[in-house]
């Protein structure tokens, strides 16, 4: 600033210059007034409790008394702990069939929607519908229907002779129960390929069409590959959504994750480990396990995105 | 606005035939999907004698007053008064924090600020498993247990999906409204609060949808931060109505305080579908 009036040659240019700095530096006073919030939010509700979880992932904390740093101790008995394995396993299990199960039910729902008639409003709203009901309020509906004495699906399978299992209270069926019940949910993705699918151009059906292709073939060298993207973004979001599922499970068994817990998903691991038994440390640790699987997940699915996401020359 | 609404009816033209086609497959369809809510509804209507018949009853007289009666278990008006209290807190806050910091995003130039907005859209993938112990820790010890304080302030900071919401909407408007204003003398903050916020309604209005719709039926945190009954919100109650001896066993109480919890949600989206479906296609489109 001094530099510029010093010189004096352009006393003009040399003003305006000056008060177009000092016009950006406003804007720029004002730009971090505005980003306030978000930044202290990012503080204090994302980074700040990152490493704070970190750091009592490290040390022995019941709450009561000061955190004591125990190194890689909780790290090292979330490796021999039996119920931690079997927790995970129950998770991993719950993506790898949850995940997919709502894509495609998402993608074939989408489809069939994606369709100018009357009444579809009406379609889109009630395929929707189940996502946005509270899981707590999933969990008591579907806790019904499995009833094993007078709950929908035994009632139904009596109409064939057949004698339903307990769904809930049987371990070989409360994992997939429960599955069956997150897949219900597919309505986000499928208001996301909905989306996806009306952004495709026309002419690459009527081309295909011409060319004597099916349905079935349209279908999938066109519509699967073109919203490859948006799979992309749906797999994401799922992997995430998937390792944090909490409240069907919890209300479910009554926030045991029984059957000799083969309901027990992560979150309720955690819950139990850190709000009954005030283990803080070792709840940090299986935080930072769960978070570590959605990072690698996640890594896993942008790795393997040149070998089938479809991208445009010209696309933005 | 029309453009997104046209996109969001379209779809394939399908041939008369094929419409009565399309439409009896997608009643299929629909009636599996809604099977579960019919189930419940038909249950709440029935006596206690009649949810557990075996084969099921079909017909039967609709026993409205199992609503009345499940009200009278609980202190339904008060767990209603404090999600109310929560859900208002939440949408409130979250609207104002957020499109406050999405003007400075989208309109305003910092050094520094496409590097803080890269890492508040990196915290999307962030589980908040990873945050919750240290948040709970901090909150207990500020004494803010037993209030809705914990749920109601995050709020005031922003999140980054709607941030991103409103962020993308304001980039949308032209720079001859701002440049009016400035001649006019209006200063940044007034330039938000009297011209961009009034021009956002429909990102207002998604977001409020959403975010409504989510406090409403968020579980974790009411469960660990509200352990006082008083303070209880519904989907706290209604997780708590399995064990309850009054509740619990009769499946006609249990289903219609499950379907009365639901409701507030349903409506919301029944009412509010367009923007519903704005937001998701912004969501799923931009990514």
């Amino acid at each position: 600033m001094a530099t510029t009036t010093a010189v004096g040659q352009a006393p003009n240019k040399a003003s305006t210059r000056h008060k177009l700095s000092g016009m950006r530096r406003r804007e720029a006073v004002w730009c971090y007034i505005f980003m306030t919030p978000a930044v202290l939010g990012l503080l204090l509700f994302a980074i700040g409790p990152m490493i704070a979880s970190l750091y009592l992932s490290f040390t022995s904390y019941d709450m009561l008394s000061a955190p004591e740093f125990i190194g890689m101790k909780n790290y090292v008995k979330l490796m021999a702990d039996k119920l931690f394995q079997k927790s995970l396993g129950v998770t991993l299990l719950y993506a790898v069939i949850t995940v997919p199960g709502t894509l495609i039910a998402g993608l074939v729902a989408a489809i069939l929607l994606n369709t100018k008639i009357p009444t579809i409003g009406f379609f889109r709203s009630a395929y929707y519908l189940p996502s946005v009901i509270g899981g707590v309020a999933v969990a008591r509906v579907w806790a019904m229907l499995y009833n094993a004495d007078h709950g929908l699906f035994n009632i139904i399978l009596s109409w064939f002779g057949i004698d339903g299992p307990g769904w809930l209270t049987d371990e070989r069926f409360a994992l997939p129960s429960l599955m069956f019940m997150g897949i219900w949910s597919f309505g986000g993705t499928m208001l996301i390929y909905l989306a996806g699918l009306q952004s495709i151009p026309k002419d690459l059906y009527e081309a295909a069409e011409v060319d004597g292709a099916g349905k079935l073939r349209r279908h999938w060298y066109i519509t699967i590959p073109m919203l490859s993207n948006v799979t992309f973004f749906n797999l994401v979001i799922g992997i995430i959504g998937a390792l944090q599922v909490f409240a069907e499970p919890f209300v479910l068994t009554g926030g045991t994750g029984n059957p000799n817990n083969s309901t027990l998903l992560l979150p309720l691991y955690l819950y139990r480990t850190a709000f009954t038994y005030l283990e803080m440390g070792y709840a940090s640790a299986i935080a930072w396990v769960v978070f570590a699987i959605t990072l690698v997940l996640t890594a896993l699915v942008f790795r393997s995105l040149p070998m089938w996401v479809h991208t445009e020359a010209g696309e933005d | 606005m029309a453009e997104k609404e046209d996109r969001g009816m379209g779809g394939v033209p399908l041939s008369k035939p094929r419409v009565i086609g399309r439409i009896i497959v997608l009643s299929i369809g629909a009636l599996l999907v809604l099977t579960p809510v019919i189930w419940t509804a038909l249950t709440s209507l029935k006596t206690a004698q009649q949810t557990l018949a075996v084969p099921p009853v079909w017909f039967f007289v609709p026993q409205w007053s199992n609503y009345a009666e499940v009200l009278q278990l609980v202190p339904f008006q008060n767990y209603a008064l404090n999600t109310a209290i929560v859900v208002t807190g939440v949408v409130v806050g979250t609207l104002l924090s957020c499109s406050f910091s999405a003007y400075g995003f989208a309109r305003l130039r910092a050094p520094g600020k496409n590097a803080i907005f890269g890492v508040l859209m990196a915290t999307m993938m962030l589980p908040s498993t990873v945050t919750l112990v240290p948040t709970y820790i901090a909150f207990n010890k500020i004494g803010w247990l037993n209030t809705f304080l914990p749920l109601i302030v995050p709020a005031l900071f922003g999140s980054a999906f709607f941030i991103f919401l409103f962020r993308q909407f304001y980039l949308s408007i032209p720079k001859e409204v701002e440049e009016a204003a400035r001649i006019d003398g209006a200063g940044y903050f007034r330039i938000w609060w009297s011209i961009f916020l009034p021009l956002s309604m429909p990102v207002i209005a998604t977001v409020m949808v959403f975010t409504f719709v989510g406090t409403y039926n968020d579980f974790f945190g009411p469960l660990i931060y509200l352990t006082d009954e008083s303070k209880w919100t519904i989907s706290v109650a209604l997780a708590s109505f399995g064990g309850s001896p009054r509740i619990g066993p009769q499946l006609h109480m249990l289903t219609a305080g499950t379907l009365i919890a639901a409701a507030p949600s349903i409506i919301v989206f029944l009412l509010a579908q367009r923007y519903y479906m704005t937001g998701i296609s912004v969501a799923g489109v931009n990514k």
